[in-house]
């Protein structure tokens, strides 16, 4: 019994230990263990999706990449923890990750009650419906007494009540536990209408046994500004997310793309140019980072435009629209971020 | 201990009852001691991070919708009113799913027992594939399958005034009309009666000898008596009947292919293990008990029912509040096929909107606990009212 009570007392000194180890900054804890944890989606194309060899894809899991580049300097040192919609918020709250990079949505009551910090906008969204080209349905005014799937959750659980209920219209929800699931519920005939943000449709749409059978309604029904997640209180961390998002809207907006930034970088006079890729002066100090953490951003991953057209350009089965998503100086376009300097 | 043959020095700390206490003491203060760090640090943390706390989230409106609910609720509806639905859907699915699973447990475990090869086999068959299968799986089969099997609402499946589809099965809604409360007062009168008949079928068993077949007798009388009243309102029931509009089907009732086969689900995968329960109770009893019946020149059906089984309870009783247990617990997983109970409603949206992750999976908690602690002390009491009074 004695060596028992020995074991109770150890052991409850290691865990105070733990918890005080807990309380140093992310940045040391990731350069000690040597990569990001990063979360992810359980499998939304082009956002984050793992391939038959599990390899992560997507504009997320760029997000991602671009940090573990601008400590690091290589892409690959990233490990990935998939998660459904209702784990995310805790997984990053019990500091199980170091980045929620989930095509999360922007919202206030997120941002101020749920001890997270949004970072930045890598995706403007907004909130959509898909229905089955047969019903002849041609906007979401005519979906009185439809059965609507969606995934459980989310901001579109609210979004899709406040629609139907603004409208007046009547409606029967089935929401369920995983997107994968209400994806199948809703292509089993379930449901009328599947509702997600409209990124998700177009991805989603492409797991669908017919994709060309689905057609996705004109109406954008809410704002969905999405974007890297990271917890509360560690402003050098946020900070480092933040701006490894900007350099790559930065980079784009200049002209630096992954294949010409080596170049430019060796020939370039331009001061501006020299001070983003650690030529001159040494901008990475500022937040206990490399010289050339920015260079290193826009080499491994690339510039917004790169990430955007490799993801879900329309070169890729999700085939969106630059959009919103466009840099701020084209037409349409709202992507704007804080100059490098 | 090795000083086992010399006397020991009698100092307090030698003494055996002491150090025991000492040690209890200290483990006690150790427990209390870890359980207050952890609440600590549980509130430090929680505060470093801005995470706001307890259950003042209950009275603000909930926005989104349930899609099962037997009490009157939608969006605009707080989330403590939200949980409330959630928990009624729990009590339902978990109440007929254990009325069912007993049901089908008792058919297959007397089938398995049976005589008959083919009867016996087809049992053994359904006790060992529905046992072995996880009951996740199961939930799935039963709702993709049973989904992909039906026509959409257009074409919908038609029985007299109801329809089958894949959004559900729907039936006529009666509607009460006025003067339904007369057929409430026939209703009262005929169980009333039917009691009557039971009391007086009893004594005169007990005085005669002679049986009276009293359960269907008053059957009758409450079917009898309740349809006179009924045609004495002049039937003040209307029907709500279901009809086909562009998406769906409006009015009727209606039950939602996720309750169907979560509850499906739940009652034949836990009517395999009762099953086996029952199997077990009735081979527990001696032949000899039978033997002894059937010279008494009892009727085999009354055999089974009043020497065999009665015994047989005894063994049954024990397990079979496990399994009721089991099953009220794993009505969580309908959760994974949108059946809208207390893990879906309160630890899948209500957690996600509002983010109180502690306050709502501790109420979680709070609920499945209750629930298990009070079907366990009901089959205790069943138990105890089953079990050999000695005289």
């Amino acid at each position: 019994m004695k060596s028992n009570v020995c074991k109770l007392l150890s052991t409850a000194a290691i865990a105070a230990t733990i918890s005080a180890g807990a309380a140093a900054s992310t940045l040391e804890d990731v350069k000690a263990k040597g990569f990001v944890q990063c979360g992810v989606s359980t499998g939304v194309p082009g956002f984050s999706n793992a391939d038959d060899k599990g390899n992560w894809t997507g504009i997320d899991v760029d997000a991602c990449r671009a940090v573990a580049s601008a400590i690091f300097g290589d892409a690959q040192k990233v490990k990935f923890t998939p998660l459904s919609a209702k784990e995310r918020f805790t997984a990053l709250q019990s500091g199980e990750i170091d980045i929620l990079a989930r095509n999360t949505t922007w919202t206030y009551t997120r941002d101020a009650s749920l001890g997270l910090d949004f970072t930045a906008v890598n995706f403007y969204d907004g909130q959509g419906f898909m229905v089955r080209k047969d019903l002849g349905v041609k906007s979401a005014m005519d979906l009185d007494g439809a059965t609507v799937c969606t995934e459980q959750g989310t901001t579109t659980e609210l979004n899709m009540a406040d629609f139907f209920r603004k409208n007046k219209l009547s409606y029967v929800p089935v929401v369920v536990q995983k997107a994968d699931e209400a994806l199948a519920a809703y292509d089993s005939g379930r449901c009328d209408v599947y509702t997600t943000d409209k990124s998700g449709l177009a991805a989603h749409r492409t797991k669908l046994a017919d994709p060309s059978a689905h057609v996705i309604l004109p109406e954008t029904i809410s704002k969905e500004p999405l974007g890297p997640v990271v917890r509360h209180g560690d402003n050098q961390w946020k900070d480092i997310v933040t701006w490894s998002m900007y350099v790559q809207v930065n980079a784009e907006e200049m002209d630096i793309s992954s294949k010409n930034v080596a170049k430019i970088k060796s020939e370039t006079n331009d001061p501006g140019i020299k001070r983003l890729l650690g030529v001159e002066g040494d901008m990475g100090a500022q937040l206990e980072l490399p010289a050339d953490w920015a260079y290193n951003i826009i080499a491994n991953v690339g510039n917004y435009g790169e990430v955007f057209e490799r993801n879900v350009g329309p070169s890729t089965p999700v085939d969106l629209p630059r959009g919103l998503n466009a840099l701020w100086t084209e037409a349409g376009g709202i992507m704007y971020a804080p100059p490098v300097r | 201990m090795s000083d086992k043959t010399t006397p020991s020095n009698n100092s307090f700390l030698n003494d055996a009852g002491n150090r025991a206490l000492i040690f209890q003491i200290l483990l006690l203060a150790m427990v209390v001691f870890a359980g207050y760090y952890l609440f600590s640090n549980l509130q430090a943390n929680l505060d470093n991070r801005g995470i706001s706390t307890g259950f003042s989230f209950f009275n603000e409106p909930a926005g989104f919708p349930i899609l099962i609910h037997l009490i009157e609720y939608t969006e605009a509806n707080t989330y403590g009113r939200a949980f409330v639905v959630a928990l009624i859907n729990t009590f339902v699915i978990s109440l007929l799913g254990i009325i069912l699973a007993t049901i089908i447990g008792v058919i297959m475990g007397l089938a398995r027992l049976s005589k008959n090869w083919l009867v016996a086999r087809l049992a053994t068959v359904y006790i060992e594939t529905l046992r072995n299968i996880p009951l996740l799986l199961q939930m799935f089969f039963w709702y993709f399958a049973v989904l992909a099997a039906l026509p959409a609402p257009a074409q919908s499946y038609e029985f007299a005034d109801f329809l089958l589809n894949k959004r559900g099965i729907y039936s006529p809604n009666p509607i009460t009309q006025d003067g339904f409360g007369l057929v409430i007062v026939g209703f009262i009168l005929s169980i009333v009666a039917s009691i009557g008949v039971i009391v007086w079928a009893k004594k005169r068993q007990t005085r005669t000898g002679l049986w009276f077949p009293a359960y269907w007798a008053s059957l009758g009388v409450i079917v009898g008596i309740t349809f006179i009243f009924l045609a004495m309102a002049g039937f003040p029931i209307e029907f709500d009947l279901p009809t086909k509009s562009r998406f769906n089907v409006t009015g009727g009732m209606v039950l939602p292919p996720e309750f169907v086969a979560v509850l499906v689900a739940l009652s034949t995968y836990t009517g395999a293990f009762i099953a086996e329960i029952v199997r077990a109770g009735i081979l527990s009893v001696n032949w000899g008990q039978t033997e002894a019946a059937r010279s008494l020149g009892l009727r085999d059906s009354m055999t089974q029912r009043l020497i065999v089984l009665p015994q047989a309870l005894r063994v049954i009783i024990p397990p079979l509040t496990s399994q009721y247990l089991n099953l009220a617990k794993n009505s969580s997983l309908g959760a994974a096929i949108a059946y809208p109970e207390l893990v879906a409603v309160v630890m899948g949206t209500t957690l996600n909107q509002t983010g109180q992750a502690i306050e709502t999976i501790g109420l979680c908690m709070l609920v499945y606990g209750s629930l298990s602690l009070s079907i366990s002390v009901f089959m205790n009491w069943y138990n105890n009212k089953m079990s050999l009074i000695e005289r």
